[in-house]
């Protein structure tokens, strides 16, 4: 899932300093999943700057809806009817569901309740730990099952670096050293070969760095 | 370069783009075929992404020729440590002046599966390499102790980008960030680089940064084709296309072009301190239309 | 004028807190009449948005009262009710409104007494915090 972690609140308070009415949007996807953006967090944001505000004698008005998913634009046409009369939309998703509504509706005023983190999963209740890098590119069958484009610190194909100590990464004890974690593993499985062999450069043009992603797929088009 | 500008004279720089090979002996060759015809020269950073000797130790060799270089740093290739460590080195070595540019995505050069960095933007080069030298502090804000490197800050600005208004305010918001002088893109509308510069002139930014405007002669019909079609923020007209096909001698009336060009400019065009003749892989041809455009002798700075 | 009497919302564990504000009556215990009591089947069941909610309408102060910590007879909700409690504090204390309007309590079924402590604990304090700034305007009992 994509994670992501509310911004404080007093920034949320100053992005809709202006603003009478607010709708605050949230997510059934990702962000419900991982307690950020789903319809009790948008109902508490918006108690809490509505109580806020009312405190500070400039009432807001809030508005509160929650979205099965902001990232479908049939989702997102559904709520046509909330943002009507509204000063801005406060949306809780990861950072698709702003853009979208922008998109979807060109004059209102979109704000983003969170700071979208990453794709990763819950390690237990209420942690998330980072667990893939979106290289367009998996390596995952190389390694063991362990990433090292986003698990490593410095993205490292062949791994571990001179700075993996007691199985931790130099940048702190906190973090464990994925290629360290490879090794073990790959130990276990009696696959060592994998990690001999010589990993070329990466072809990064298939991540961020070769410019906005797509993915077509005609089997499944409509119309 | 920077003495002939603050002095109010028509300056001329050219650009010589470093080779993708160990040997400096052509790059030499091209800043002695210069000297004396240029006041600088723009040395290329990886132009187009393609790997070239570096900006800087190919600066080296320019100087060692007696061209003064202006060092091209792109924002591509480096992060913030990187920048600022060869900002360092490039001062140490002689270079005076640096042009601060985001750098061509590396999808066109022959790296296409690199990763890019982009850590820092032009916008932010320009305003972070005047305070290293204005108030002697890394991009961190920490203090430079010892000598700080004290460039001459340029930028570039390309007129042709879309939206056209805002590239106004895009150029203000470099001056505002500290550039002290401009190359523009390579101009051949020259009726939109007009209203370009009107629009200069009403906000005052011609006496806040000097503009340079940038042109380049064209070999062929063919080669002004390309630049119309395939290159992404370049607009030609097709009256300057139909012209070299007409001609006998497209080389000749490439550099005509140009030349003509550039009296239009340093004539007509109020607010422009100079021009940047950017002869790519044909810096031979530079002495000739620097001459004939009545730019010969340069002022001693 | 007249003095300010709060009115204080407590969210009370049937097993526990629910039964010790039961004993507290059976033992003719005086305590102070500000105390709502709203009867949960675990503390752990509360809900963030409860405890703003009930503040937002005009309580002066809310509390929580879960079991002695390892008593509970869910086994954790106590915990949970204190760390949601905490959580509400701080975005009270981001909002402006005196986090001290709310507090969270353990106390074991036996402890009548200990109820009848809290509840004017929590009265004198909110009594000290003066009217809940969202207390509604018109007057009236709730």
């Amino acid at each position: 899932m994509i994670v992501a972690e509310q911004k404080p609140l007093a920034e949320i308070a100053g992005m809709i300093g202006d603003c009478r009415k607010v709708l605050f949007a949230g997510c059934a996807g990702c962000v419900t999943v991982c307690l950020s953006g789903g319809e009790k967090e948008t109902e508490v944001m918006a108690t809490a700057l509505r109580m806020k505000r009312q405190l500070e004698g400039n009432p807001l008005e809030t508005v509160t809806y929650t979205a099965t998913r902001q990232c479908d634009p049939e989702y997102v046409d559904a709520m046509a009817d909330v943002v009507k009369g509204v000063d801005a939309v406060v949306s809780l998703a990861c950072g698709v569901g702003p853009q979208y509504l922008a998109a979807r509706y060109p004059d209102l005023w979109v704000i983003p309740a969170q700071n979208t983190t990453f794709a990763g999963g819950s390690k237990e209740h209420g942690v998330w730990e980072e667990f893939c890098g979106l290289c367009g590119q998996c390596v995952l069958h190389l390694t063991g099952g362990i990433c090292p484009v986003i698990r490593c610190s410095k993205s490292i194909l062949n791994g571990p670096c001179g700075g993996s100590q007691y199985g931790k990464c130099e940048i702190g004890k906190d973090v464990e050293c994925a290629w360290h974690l490879i090794y073990e593993r790959l130990k276990r499985l009696d696959r060592l070969d994998l990690m001999r062999q010589y990993r070329e450069p990466k072809d990064w043009s298939k991540a961020r760095d070769g410019g906005p992603r797509k993915v077509t797929r005609e089997d499944v088009m409509i119309g | 370069m920077e003495q002939i500008l603050e002095n109010g004279r028509f300056a001329v720089t050219a650009e010589i783009g470093p080779p993708k090979h160990a040997d400096a002996e052509k790059v030499v060759h091209h800043a002695q075929l210069l000297k004396g015809y240029v006041d600088a020269t723009n040395i290329t950073d990886c132009q187009t992404a393609v790997v070239r000797m570096s900006s800087i130790g190919t600066g080296v060799h320019v100087l060692g020729a007696g061209v003064e270089p202006i060092v091209q740093m792109t924002c591509r290739d480096r992060n913030r440590i990187a920048i600022q460590s060869d900002l360092l080195a490039a001062w140490s070595l002689g270079m005076r002046n640096v042009l601060c540019l985001s750098g061509d995505h590396q999808k066109f050069g022959n790296h296409p599966t690199a990763r890019n960095v982009y850590d820092v933007d032009s916008m932010q080069l320009i305003h972070l390499v005047r305070r290293m030298r204005d108030e002697k502090l890394f991009f961190c804000g920490e203090e430079i102790k010892g000598a700080e490197p004290r460039f001459f800050v340029g930028a570039v600005a390309n007129p042709f980008a879309d939206p056209f208004e805002w590239r106004v305010d895009r150029l203000e918001k470099k001056i505002d960030a500290g550039a002290e002088f401009i190359q523009t893109q390579c101009i051949y509308d020259m009726e939109r680089f007009e209203r370009f510069m009107e629009m200069v002139r009403e906000r005052g930014l011609d006496k806040r940064a000097h503009i340079l405007a940038g042109v380049t002669p064209l070999k062929s019909w063919k080669a002004a084709k390309y630049l119309q079609t395939s290159v992404s923020g370049m607009i030609v007209p097709d009256s300057i296309v139909e012209r070299l096909k007409g001609a006998e001698d497209g080389k000749a009336e490439g550099v005509n072009i140009c030349i003509e060009q550039i009296k239009h400019i340093k004539e007509k065009i109020p607010g422009v301190h100079g021009v940047h003749i950017m002869a790519i892989a044909w810096e031979e041809v530079v002495p000739d239309i620097v001459q004939r455009a009545g730019l010969y002798p340069r002022p001693q700075a | 004028m007249e003095e300010f009497e709060p009115k204080i919302v407590a969210f009370c564990c049937h097993f526990c807190a629910y039964s010790a504000a039961d004993l507290a009556g059976s033992m003719r215990l005086q305590y102070a009449p500000n105390i709502r009591i709203v009867e949960m089947p675990c503390s752990g069941t509360i809900d963030h948005r409860v405890l703003l909610k009930a503040l937002e309408d005009g309580a002066d102060g809310v509390f929580v009262a879960g079991c002695m910590e390892g008593d509970c007879h869910f086994l954790k909700g106590n915990y949970r009710a204190k760390r949601r409690v905490s959580h509400v504090k701080d975005l009270l204390r981001a909002i402006g409104l005196e986090p001290e309007r709310l507090e969270m309590y353990n106390l074991s079924a036996a402890m009548g007494p200990r109820f009848a402590e809290i509840a004017n604990e929590m009265t004198a304090r909110v009594k000290g915090l003066g009217p809940s700034p969202f207390r509604k305007q018109t007057g009236g009992d709730a």
